[in-house]
């Protein structure tokens, strides 16, 4: 009699499918004909922003007569990231599942070459920008397609009145809806006087240092303006130079006006921050305003959301990208390609951008002028500059250009936030650039 | 040859059948197979997560080659460990001195009330013990919200001025002791309590009787009839304060600066969140020899003690 052994892999397998299955699961049933294919997609804040990427996909599976089957999974409680970690481990999970920002690098040697659906879709949609490219394309190869579900820029959202009256500064006029901004003089030391002005006038702007991914996306456009990289493409360290002290100088200048409080905040405190009306600036894609929307209105009247201020290196502005990805286990990769053409098509797109409000944000250069963003309100044309629309500000991450394994770690453990904030506490520069480099050190290893 | 080797045969089958019979009347093999369901659960859901977590520990950071103790070592040069071994010893040590003490005083108010209302007592105060502490530390978070603590709010006309509950480093570990303490003196109180209740009156009237004041009764009464207790109940709650995530994860999620990251947020925030499953396996290892070398001293004491009784 034959004997069957569970192997370690095929256990790993069996405990990640089932806590596949306990995500909640609507079914999306096709003819068929051309097999299956399942998808884990991550769960959109914005209510009913599900229902587009839904409908896109049973569209395609009707069409190709695939059979569907959708996960939604949150990100809540990292349990997306530990769902692509255990389906990681058992080499077994969704054919297309949703890839947050590092994740398409850390799994680089798992994941099928894009390059067939890439290089077409560029052809087709424009460039993508640089921080897609650094993030999604490893040693020449696509390793993820960028989603436009979940992708955002995390750039100002101001009060009007407030930056009008304490700051003297007209940020509509500055970002003009329908036409390029005039933005020329939003510089570094114009941003650092109207947080004074704010925070004196007892509205100061809310941006935090901890260690969340608002406070680090904010600080790594910051240092980027300064020209302040920790460590450089090739990997080396470069946390004792001019412009990474240049950039601590002026957080320092800078944590003076922010609340007390900010080391504590997460990504839910400068929301709350706007739209308890206390702030007159976050640094946030637009789910503050709609969330201000729905239950201060009067708050959200009086937002726009607008670009970065430039620094001595120039203008950037925090990227955070999604991605599509298919493991090299994928059982249809094929179906799963064809699925990912679909869904970047300025059609499919622009439904998805409609649904989320505006807050999803596609990572091709044709695509930055849907009519969503011109025409959502209050006030009309609030969302206009969101998506970079006059490619003014570089859109960036934090810990770029560094390797992607040293990148990672500098980013989720918030070295830049926390190097801020130990100098700005009294902490000696030396001793805070020594700090910072023997933590990168480590993040060197292999 | 076969009718020779049948008779045999059949007598090693009855032979074979009788002492199968004779195992299973034997009643450790019946408590054996009643306890098997469990002995499997165990091995399925702890020897075999446990194993594979130090397997993965003694992977290199890519998980392509084995590096023995590569990954400890590595960890001994790293100050933020350190910051971390700091944090949860002071976490672990201090909450569970003050649940132990504040668990006792509250066992004896508890044992000095009158029966009849006594268990309403018992339940009100092991309600923080029962909420899931997730949801509890829920709760705890707004009331230490950086912005707008209810706590802030409630002490300012006081004349406090704003206490960053979780922004300053000190601030944000005592809030997290406190919300541990708050969930686990609870526990403490009823095995105390539990422990007051088994000690003989009449030792308490000998006691009288010798002219007694109320620390001596305590010093050579109560705690010397409550000492294994007191031992097992520290040990398991420094077992399971050293392991603890979801009070930090909650509250303050390592923040701010490290300073409150303990073993299981900080090998969490590695291991997970950071991309390096091996190391943040190793960080979740660490306290596993030295806890096992405390259980086996105190067990050891407790079984001492037993077999001098």
């Amino acid at each position: 009699m034959a004997s069957r052994k569970v192997s370690r892999r095929r256990f790993v397998a069996g405990t990640a499918a089932l806590s596949t299955a306990m995500v909640a699961a609507p079914f999306v049933r096709g003819a068929y004909a051309a097999g299956k294919l399942s998808l884990g997609l991550w769960d959109h804040w914005v209510p009913g922003a599900n229902k587009a990427s839904e409908a896109l996909i049973k569209q395609w599976a009707d069409k190709e007569k695939v059979e569907v089957s959708l996960d939604y999974i949150t990100s809540q409680g990292n349990k997306l990231l530990l769902t692509t970690a255990a389906e990681s481990q058992a080499k077994s999970g969704h054919d297309v599942l949703s890839f947050s920002t590092w994740l398409p690098s850390r799994y680089a040697d798992q994941l099928v070459s894009m390059n067939d659906v890439m290089e077409p879709l560029i052809k087709q949609n424009g460039a993508v920008n640089a921080t897609v490219e650094y993030l999604g394309k490893v040693g020449g190869k696509w390793l993820a397609v960028p989603s436009t579900i979940g992708s955002q820029i995390k750039g100002p959202c101001s009060r009007i009145d407030l930056m009008k009256q304490l700051a003297g500064i007209d940020v509509q006029a500055m970002y003009p809806a329908g036409s390029p901004p005039k933005a020329d003089a939003w510089t570094f030391d114009a941003f650092l006087k109207a947080a004074e002005a704010c925070h004196k006038g007892g509205h100061p702007f809310g941006i935090g240092l901890g260690t969340t991914s608002d406070s680090v996306d904010t600080a790594g456009a910051l240092f980027h303006g300064f020209g302040a990289q920790l460590v450089n493409a090739k990997g080396d360290i470069t946390v004792k130079s001019d412009n990474v002290r240049k950039a601590l100088d002026y957080y320092k200048r800078l944590m003076a006006f922010l609340p007390e409080d900010a080391p504590a905040w997460d990504d839910a405190s400068n929301n709350k921050w706007l739209v308890s009306g206390k702030g007159a600036m976050i640094m946030n894609p637009p789910s503050a305003w709609a969330v201000a929307k729905r239950d201060a209105p009067k708050v959200a009247e009086q937002l726009w959301t607008h670009g970065f201020p430039a620094g001595p290196a120039g203008r950037y502005a925090p990227f955070l990208p999604f991605f599509w990805g298919t493991w090299n286990f994928s059982k249809n990769q094929s179906a799963a390609k064809s699925l990912m053409v679909f869904l970047s098509q300025a059609s499919s797109a622009e439904k998805m951008v409609e649904a989320s409000g505006g807050y999803d944000l596609p990572a091709f250069a044709n695509f930055t002028t849907f009519k969503t963003w011109a025409e959502e309100a209050p006030p009309k044309g609030t969302l206009f500059s969101y998506p970079n629309p006059y490619n003014h500000q570089v859109l960036s991450i934090a810990a770029a250009p560094a390797p992607h394994k040293i990148a990672e770690q500098i980013y989720t453990q918030a070295i830049q936030t926390q190097m801020v904030v130990r100098y700005a506490k009294g902490e000696a520069m030396d001793k805070t650039l020594d700090w910072a480099a023997k933590e990168i050190e480590g993040f060197s290893r292999n | 040859m076969a009718d020779v080797a049948a008779p045999n045969s059949i007598a090693a089958m009855g032979d074979s059948r009788s002492s199968l019979h004779k195992l299973m009347q034997r009643k450790s093999t019946v408590a054996f197979l009643m306890a098997l369901p469990l002995i499997l659960l165990i091995l399925i859901l702890v020897a075999y997560p446990a194993g594979y977590a130090v397997y993965l520990a003694m992977l290199n950071k890519g998980m392509t080659r084995f590096v023995g103790f590569g990954n400890f070592e590595f960890l001994f040069t790293r100050d933020t460990f350190w910051l971390v071994v700091y944090q949860s010893c002071l976490f672990a040590i201090t909450a569970v001195i003050f649940k132990a003490i504040i668990g006792f005083v509250v066992a004896h108010f508890v044992h000095n009330i009158p029966s009849k209302g006594q268990r309403k007592w018992r339940g009100m105060l092991l309600v923080p013990w029962v909420i899931p502490p997730a949801m509890s530390t829920l709760a705890w978070l707004w009331l230490f919200d950086p912005s707008y603590s209810a706590i802030n709010y409630l002490l300012e006309p006081l004349g406090v001025g704003r206490i960053p509950w979780t922004g300053e480093a000190g601030w944000a570990r005592f809030s997290v002791i406190l919300v541990n303490v708050w969930i686990g003196a609870p526990f403490f109180m009823i095995m105390y309590l539990a422990a007051l209740k088994s000690v003989p009156e009449q030792l308490y009237e000998a006691a009288a009787i010798d002219g007694a004041t109320w620390w001596q009764r305590i010093w050579f009464v109560t705690l010397p009839m409550m000492r294994n207790i007191i031992a097992i109940t520290a040990l398991f709650s420094l077992i399971v304060t050293f392991a603890n995530f979801d009070i930090v994860r909650v509250l303050t999620a390592g923040g701010p600066l490290n300073s409150t990251h303990i073993f299981g947020t900080w090998a969490f925030r590695v291991g997970i969140e950071g991309g390096d499953i091996p190391l943040g396996a190793s960080v979740s290892l660490f306290m596993v020899p030295i806890l096992a070398v405390a259980a086996t001293f105190i067990l050891r004491d407790i079984t001492k003690r037993g077999s001098e009784v």
